[in-house]
């Protein structure tokens, strides 16, 4: 009924018109995505009925219906504040670690601030390799996973928050100097230029030229990287590095689901937090 | 036509460089992106201490590359380059450094971050000397507000000192670039362009307060103008340039009409945009002679 009814529209076309030419080629290119994503989740064992298997069903809908209420005894939520706290502690201290090492990085790596560049646009060579090899540092550390750094450290300095810390500065000053560098290669050049062109250090072109450009970028950037670290350092509780973590790894082995709500309200709220605090930096700098 | 076939030399050209602040000898000078043509070609120049001079020619002449080259911001291809009396290509990276801090060039479009205060801006001439401290203090509490003050009233600015960058129009931001060369200690001014988003007032009092800070400090100045009736009214000495050469280097009273409709010739169209400064010169050349 409706294909003959699209016919009967198309007949109003001049036979050559009637088949649109796109069709062929948007049909092959859908043919080609399933034919390239089926071996991959083939690969991945995406196996989505499994969500459905009676058994498993029941037992998920018996642990949800524990969620509410959320825990929310006197002990608990003092014990739930003491181990909020740790896990903002962990995330904001492997911040500021991360950031003592990111920013001599970023001001190495950053060719914008290169005064051997000024008139050839070649660097010196000495340079050239010190760049270099500080960029590949900043590959290596970001290129291990933090919850890896975490389960190395935990072997090292034994269980407790010291070594999730570590292991957020450690991959943070990686993604964090990377980072910092292209928003400030990116940015418009011309003040820190001319300021470098007329004498000025590089420092100092920094503070009077590129900063003020970037400023606003460089620090929602880096409230977002925050708001990352206490979601990595939640992760790594389960390893054993402290904090809300660990706290949801005992709650989840005991299915007591009134707890594992209350700490996930937490964390909402947490990264409602870090997003408010964005919003205000950046448009205190805008 | 003589005038094209050979740049003739100006006056004050002398033999040795000694106590010169700039000389030239068929310097040659290619953009960083190579293998095309010269921007500057086989370029002969000297600039004598306290000497004040308008670099005129047409647009893609070559007059912002050979301002660059005077800051040493752009490394030249051949030929030879003094400044102060060294080559700043054989000095060391640091000495080189140093060197750029006693010369000031002033781009055409004025580079002042939108976000920063004008105070804070103007006060960044003084960055070459100030040690990092002095300079994150002074972002904090501005180092010599009176100074800044002073160098912006010369401009008619002053009310602007705690306005950010952003809030200005475009000819008050080429005058705040202006006002940093102002307190810089620099002994030789590169003014690329310095009245193109000025009218003719502004522009007049621009240019005497470029040469009154130039003539009290003993200064060189160098001004590349696209105003050919201001140039040849407020510089003793002219230098014109087209496709990257030395047409005519000579003092004010030399440059002639033809001389001036040469230079521009077929360029009218070209620079049709901006034509203030090209159709009127051949007429107002006559005022001076």
């Amino acid at each position: 009924m409706r294909s003959s009814n699209i016919d009967g529209a198309l007949a109003e076309l001049p036979p050559a018109l009637r088949a649109d030419p796109a069709w062929r080629g948007r049909l092959t290119l859908t043919a080609l995505a399933v034919l390239v994503l089926w071996p991959m989740l083939v690969a991945s064992e995406f196996k989505p009925w499994l969500l459905f298997d009676w058994q498993s069903l029941s037992s998920t809908a018996h642990f949800l219906a524990g969620f509410v209420p959320p825990a929310h005894t006197p002990d608990f939520l003092a014990l739930l504040l003491r181990e909020t706290w740790q896990t903002v502690a962990i995330a904001t201290a492997g911040l500021t670690l991360a950031l003592l090492g990111a920013i001599p990085a970023t001001l190495i790596v950053t060719e914008r601030l290169s005064i051997s560049r000024l008139g050839t646009g070649r660097m010196r060579w000495i340079s050239a390799i010190i760049r270099q090899c500080v960029r590949w540092l900043l590959v290596l550390l970001r290129s291990v996973p933090e919850l890896v750094w975490a389960l190395l450290l935990v072997r090292i300095i034994g269980l407790g928050p010291a070594a999730g810390v570590l292991a957020i500065a450690l991959t943070y000053c990686g993604m964090l100097g990377k980072v910092y560098a292209e928003i400030l290669e990116s940015s418009e050049a011309h003040a820190s230029d001319a300021l470098l062109v007329n004498g000025a250090g590089r420092l100092t072109a920094l503070l009077y030229g590129a900063l003020p450009e970037a400023a606003s970028e460089l620090v929602s950037y880096t409230a977002y990287r925050w708001e990352c670290a206490i979601r990595g350092s939640v992760v790594m509780g389960f390893v054993g590095a402290g904090g809300l973590g660990q706290r949801m790894d005992e709650s989840l082995r005991n299915m007591d689901g009134g707890e594992v709500s209350s700490m996930l309200i937490v964390f909402v709220l947490l990264v409602l937090a870090a997003d408010v605090v964005s919003r205000m930096l950046r448009k205190r700098l805008a | 036509m003589s005038v094209s076939s050979k740049p003739q030399a100006a006056t004050q050209a002398a033999g040795p460089n000694d106590g010169l602040t700039y000389s030239l000898r068929g310097l040659t000078v290619r953009h960083l992106a190579a293998a095309q043509a010269p921007a500057l070609h086989d370029i002969d120049l000297s600039i004598a201490p306290g000497e004040q001079l308008a670099l005129i020619g047409p647009s893609g002449a070559g007059k912002t590359t050979l301002l660059a080259t005077l800051a040493c911001a752009h490394r030249p291809a051949s030929g030879e380059l003094r400044v102060f009396g060294d080559d700043p290509w054989a000095l060391s990276e640091a000495a080189r450094h140093r060197l750029r801090a006693r010369l000031f060039l002033a781009p055409q479009t004025p580079p002042l971050p939108p976000r920063q205060r004008v105070v804070t801006a103007v006060l960044a001439a003084n960055l070459p000397h100030w040690s990092l401290w002095r300079a994150l203090v002074s972002l904090f509490k501005p180092a010599d507000p009176a100074a800044a003050y002073r160098a912006l009233e010369r401009f008619n600015l002053g009310s602007k000192l705690y306005a950010r960058v952003d809030r200005l129009s475009g000819g008050e931001r080429q005058r705040c670039g202006l006002a940093r060369l102002l307190l810089s200690s620099a002994q030789s001014l590169l003014v690329d362009e310095p009245l193109s988003a000025l009218d003719p007032a502004l522009s007049e009092l621009t240019l005497v307060a470029l040469r009154q800070e130039a003539r009290e400090r003993h200064a060189t100045l160098v001004c590349s103008l696209h105003q050919v009736d201001l140039a040849l009214a407020h510089f003793p000495r002219i230098v014109a340039l087209k496709d990257g050469r030395i047409v005519f280097d000579l003092p004010r009273e030399q440059v002639t009409p033809e001389m001036i409709a040469t230079l521009y010739q077929g360029e009218t169209a070209a620079a049709a945009p901006a034509p203030a400064g090209i159709a009127e010169p051949v007429l107002n050349v006559s005022v001076c002679h």
